[in-house]
């Protein structure tokens, strides 16, 4: 079975893979004291939310990069505001609506779909759909019998 | 003296292709093809100059010559000699003194490699790479002049910009980015060349100009990765490509590179797509020059423009006479251009050719929109908006993750035409390893689509072209009973062309393999440690042992030293996180260290420190796969090289398999 | 040579060119605040440099926003490290003085610095006439939108932001918008509207 080696591989490449997502796991939980955070398990979904909220936030002082990403001090203050407002109970769009309000739509990577913008969003599906429909009329047309060519 | 000597080079070097530029219509009009031996005498003379005058660059650089204005911009007694070399293309006039250099050097090897052969097209390539050039010296002698006198000499200068001079990378990725960059300039001349000498209706011109493209096409993949890296190890953030403009402006002819790299075998086997293969040359080249224009001028901000003044209004002009010219030209003999073919069927590797090339071009557009998006959005509403990160890896995504697929169509499908049976008869087995891969993901804990989709995708492509490779060597081991090394070897150096585009998608598979590992599977942590503390993520632990800190000449270093913790508790390795105060900059660069295996890194970077060494906050990122980015990156490389030295004998035919040993650069006379 | 062809062509390619052209006008480093001709963000932070003569605020006290209706009131948000705040300081130490007697109030408010080095600087600088305040967390900056420092926002009697400068602010600046905003100020059409870029 030729595909037997190939499997091998892609299994040995597969744990390899899965070993350290499977460890986070097990970590976690328990973690060691000696560690400096003090979180607690249930902030794990916060952190995640964080994380996700961050992600779309641009650096004020850096050139492109979210606030996640960013190692200044203003980016790190700022993920610490995203954290204490979900905390407080905000939704990922509230705290994105506050950013907004105090830095403009400038401090969304993700620009939101009203208006002009939906253009961006609708652009990009529009090429591919468009083309693939392209593609198949010129295959149909590029592969009929010699007399239909035009 | 030394600036006023490479001024002057400069400014006779502006003649000179000016000159050259003008003579070719004059000498293939009055058909005294003996004028042509002063323009290519031009050509080569250009280059001497730009030779002469990036040279003075470099004395001028490395003997600290603060006269030359340049030099008193990016220059600095304390700044390593590497990186004083390096600052040639640290900053806006050095790189286009830079740019200008290594389009004189195609030039030249243009005029060298293909001036014997007969009719105009030759002649009319060069004529447009002329006008570029001129382009470029008109900036050098004028707004973007590197060497302006500076009176009174300063005693010292600033140096480069603490970015650009905090990683040896920065001396490897700007070159190569160059070399693609500016290499496409010539398939772009060849094509116009084509269309002036009315021979873009022959296949010639893109027999000629497709190996510049590869050539071109392999230094800007190496570049990408080369960037991704720098990118990787100095910013700090863990990451490799965040969709700035300036990496953009480098991804967007690498697509359309890519699409024609396919499309001109369609072209070539079926006498089809020829004027969509002509655009994708034009647009290849209008992209760097948009790419440059878009980072150059300060239009964007982005990590890495530097910022200008009135360079960027030359930039606008030569944009528009550039997209002027090739539209007219291109749209006006579009008709005699156009062919008409025929295919030979549906379940084909051209329609999946057609597929690609639908894909790569609707992710450059994509992408194109994206980034110039914010000046719609300006111009439009008055507004500012961003167009990052989350934008592109939603939108771009789908497309990509398909290019995947078809990776592992294109291959597995004949040329000509197939019967749907035997279609899925080659169709179907790779489908096992897309099975395997894709489980594997999910039971990793991938949970996004697109993430499960690109593993399964990369196995799919990689199982599909790994088993041309086998079922060509079993083909020869059967035939001819050679060992299965000789037939590996023997089966590549046949067709090169062919298994070097394979070794190519194995190397793009990789970095595929190697981002969807690395962004699906991360995981990051940042704390504050005393020493003696320890931070344990994804299993990875690490152990803050001593604040440092060190005074270099241009700079202070602080460093963190930390202990890398096994399961069983001892030290197996230890890495040296660092922030570096650059005298001449507010803000601090980080050098993140990285232990790096081929499961993954262990990504360290200091991000704050108590002064009195009490703590340290860092950031611990792993990441399972990052290396198989750039290795990736170097089995592209591989693969392209093996691409360009196919043998003259055509593209299907095998060749003879003896000629593999002294193949050799043969670039030179391998077009007849 | 199809010429219909190549001005369709050359004419779908003008809207880029004039996209491009356009870009020349813009400065993409310059973020305009939405700030203006809104409420300014109430904050409550501690005094930790005092200023002197009349403007004096005792260290340690607490500064409160929203207890200065009635007032203009000048934010400047400032750090020791930042290279431009050196050359706008003496122009506002300078303004505020010459409105101690009047309904205007300045202040500075500290950004991602510490209270030593900021001491420090000010002493080099010759001193400070108003107070300045420390910003923990630099949450009020974010409350205010702050990308760089220097950044000064002038509010107005009801509370309201009137202007913000990003970068130095001028003597002129200031003057023409505390004059125009004083509740004794000069008829209501001469008053200029909020800034909204």
């Amino acid at each position: 079975m030729r595909y037997a080696a190939l499997a091998t591989v892609a299994v040995a490449v597969a744990t390899c893979v899965a070993a350290p997502a499977r460890a986070q796991d097990v970590a976690a939980p328990s973690r060691p004291s000696a560690t400096a955070t003090t979180t607690t398990a249930s902030d794990s979904a916060l952190e995640a939310q964080t994380t996700a909220v961050a992600s779309t936030l641009r650096c004020p002082v850096c050139q492109g990069e979210s606030i996640q990403d960013s190692p200044s001090d203003l980016a790190r203050q700022m993920r610490i505001v995203v954290r204490d407002k979900l905390r407080a109970g905000n939704t990922p769009d509230q705290v994105k609506a506050y950013f907004v309000s105090k830095y403009g739509e400038w401090i969304l990577l993700d620009p939101t779909m009203t208006g002009l913008n939906i253009l961006l969003y609708v652009i990009p599906v529009l090429l591919v759909v468009g083309g693939l429909a392209l593609v198949a009329i010129l295959v149909r047309r590029w592969t009929a019998p010699e007399t239909t060519t035009q | 003296m030394i600036g006023l000597l490479a001024h002057n080079a400069l400014l006779v070097s502006l003649a000179a292709v000016a000159f050259g530029a003008i003579l070719t219509p004059v000498a293939i009009r009055t058909g005294r093809q003996e004028w042509l031996q002063l323009v290519y005498g031009a050509v080569y003379t250009n280059f001497l100059l730009v030779s002469v005058a990036a040279g003075s660059m470099v004395v001028a650089l490395v003997t600290h010559d603060f006269s030359v204005s340049y030099v008193a911009a990016v220059g600095s007694r304390s700044t390593p000699l590497l990186f004083t070399i390096i600052s040639l293309w640290g900053a806006l006039e050095g790189s286009i003194l830079f740019w200008a250099w290594v389009l004189g050097l195609y030039s030249a090897a243009v005029v060298l490699l293909h001036h014997r052969r007969p009719g105009n097209l030759v002649p009319y390539a060069v004529m447009t790479l002329l006008a570029v050039a001129a382009f470029f010296a008109i900036l050098l002698v004028g707004p973007a002049d590197p060497f302006l006198p500076v009176f009174p000499v300063p005693a010292d200068g600033p140096g480069p910009n603490t970015l650009l001079q905090n990683h040896y990378l920065m001396a490897v990725h700007p070159p190569l980015l160059y070399l693609g960059y500016v290499g496409m300039s010539v398939p772009f001349a060849f094509a116009l060349g084509a269309i002036f000498s009315n021979e873009a209706a022959s296949n010639d011109w893109s027999i000629l100009s497709r190996r510049w493209m590869l050539a071109s096409w392999g230094f800007l993949s190496a570049a990408i990765i080369a960037g991704m890296w720098w990118s990787y190890g100095v910013l700090g953030w863990g990451g490799y490509w965040a969709w700035d403009p300036v990496e953009n402006a480098s991804f967007l002819p690498w697509l359309t590179a890519t699409a024609y790299l396919h499309s001109v075998m369609v072209q070539e086997r079926r006498n089809m797509l020829r004027l969509w293969t002509l655009n994708l040359c034009v647009a290849t080249f209008v992209l760097t020059i948009l790419g440059t224009f878009l980072t150059r001028s300060g239009i964007l901000s982005s990590v890495h423009a530097f910022t200008t003044g009135a360079i960027g209004y030359y930039f606008l002009a030569f944009i528009a006479i550039v997209l002027v010219t090739t539209l007219t030209l291109v749209a006006g003999n579009s008709e005699r251009i156009q062919t008409k073919g025929k295919l030979g069927g549906a379940a084909s590797r051209e329609t999946v050719f057609l597929l690609n090339n639908l894909f790569l071009t609707a992710v450059m557009l994509t992408v194109l929109v994206g980034t110039l998006y914010p000046l719609v959005a300006e111009a439009v509403r008055g507004v500012k908006v961003s167009v990052g990160v989350p934008f592109f890896n939603r939108m771009a995504l789908p497309a990509m993750v398909s290019l995947l697929f078809l990776m592992g169509v294109g291959p597995a499908l004949p040329w000509g035409s197939t019967t749907w049976a035997d279609a899925r008869k080659r169709l179907y087995p790779p489908g096992i390893a897309a099975v395997i891969l894709g489980a594997i993901a999910v039971i990793a804990g991938a949970r996004s689509i697109y993430a499960i989709l690109a593993f399964a995708f990369v196995g799919y492509a990689a199982m599909s072209n790994l088993r041309e490779f086998w079922i060509g060597m079993r083909a020869r081991h059967r035939a001819h009973g050679e060992s299965w090394p000789t037939a590996l070897v023997r089966l590549v150096a046949g067709n090169r062309r062919r298994y070097g585009g394979y070794v190519a998608h194995i190397g793009v598979l990789l970095i595929a393999l190697g981002i969807t590992a690395s962004s699906t599977f991360r995981t990051e942590r940042e704390a504050t440690l005393t020493p003696g503390q320890t931070l344990t993520v994804s299993g990875r632990t690490v152990r803050l042992k001593n604040l440092w800190g060190r005074e270099e000449p241009q700079r202070s270093v602080i460093g963190a030293t930390m202990d890398v913790v096994g399961k069983n508790g001892a030290i197996i390795g230890t890495l040296e996180p660092r922030m570096n105060y650059y005298r001449v900059s507010d803000q601090p660069v980080p050098t993140p260290d990285v232990s790096s295996s081929w499961r993954g890194d262990l990504y360290v970077n200091l991000m704050a420190f108590d002064s009195g060494g009490a703590n340290a906050t860092v950031k611990v990122i792993v990441e399972p796969f990052v290396t198989w980015i750039w290795f990736g990156g170097l089995v592209v490389v591989i693969g392209a090289f093996i691409g360009l030295f196919y043998s003259s004998r055509g593209t299907g035919a095998p060749a003879l398999a003896t000629n593999s040993a002294s193949a050799g650069p043969t670039v030179a006379n391998a077009d007849p | 040579m199809n010429w219909k062809r190549a001005s369709i062509a050359v004419l779908a390619a003008a809207p880029l060119i004039a996209l491009f052209a356009y870009g020349f006008s813009r400065d993409p480093a310059e973020i305009p605040s939405p700030l203006p001709g809104h409420a300014a963000p109430n904050f409550t932070l501690t005094v930790f440099a005092p200023g002197d003569g009349p403007l004096m605020q005792p260290l340690g006290d607490t500064f409160r926003l929203g207890e200065l209706v009635g007032k203009v009131v000048v934010v400047n948000f400032w750090a020791s490290w930042c290279g431009p705040c050196r050359s706008e300081h003496a122009t506002l130490s300078e303004t505020a003085r010459q409105y101690a007697g009047r309904p205007a109030r300045f202040i500075g408010v500290l950004y991602n610095d510490s209270a030593a080095s900021a001491t420090q600087w000010i002493g080099e600088m010759g001193g400070q006439s108003y107070p300045a305040l420390l910003d923990p967390g630099a949450l009020t900056a974010i409350d205010y939108g702050v990308y760089g420092v220097p950044e000064t926002f002038i509010v107005d009697a009801t509370g309201r932001i009137a202007y913000k400068q990003v970068g130095p602010v001028s003597a002129n600046i200031l003057h023409q918008w505390i004059d125009s905003l004083l509740p004794n100020a000069t008829a209501a059409g001469t008053v200029p509207r909020a800034r909204v870029p």
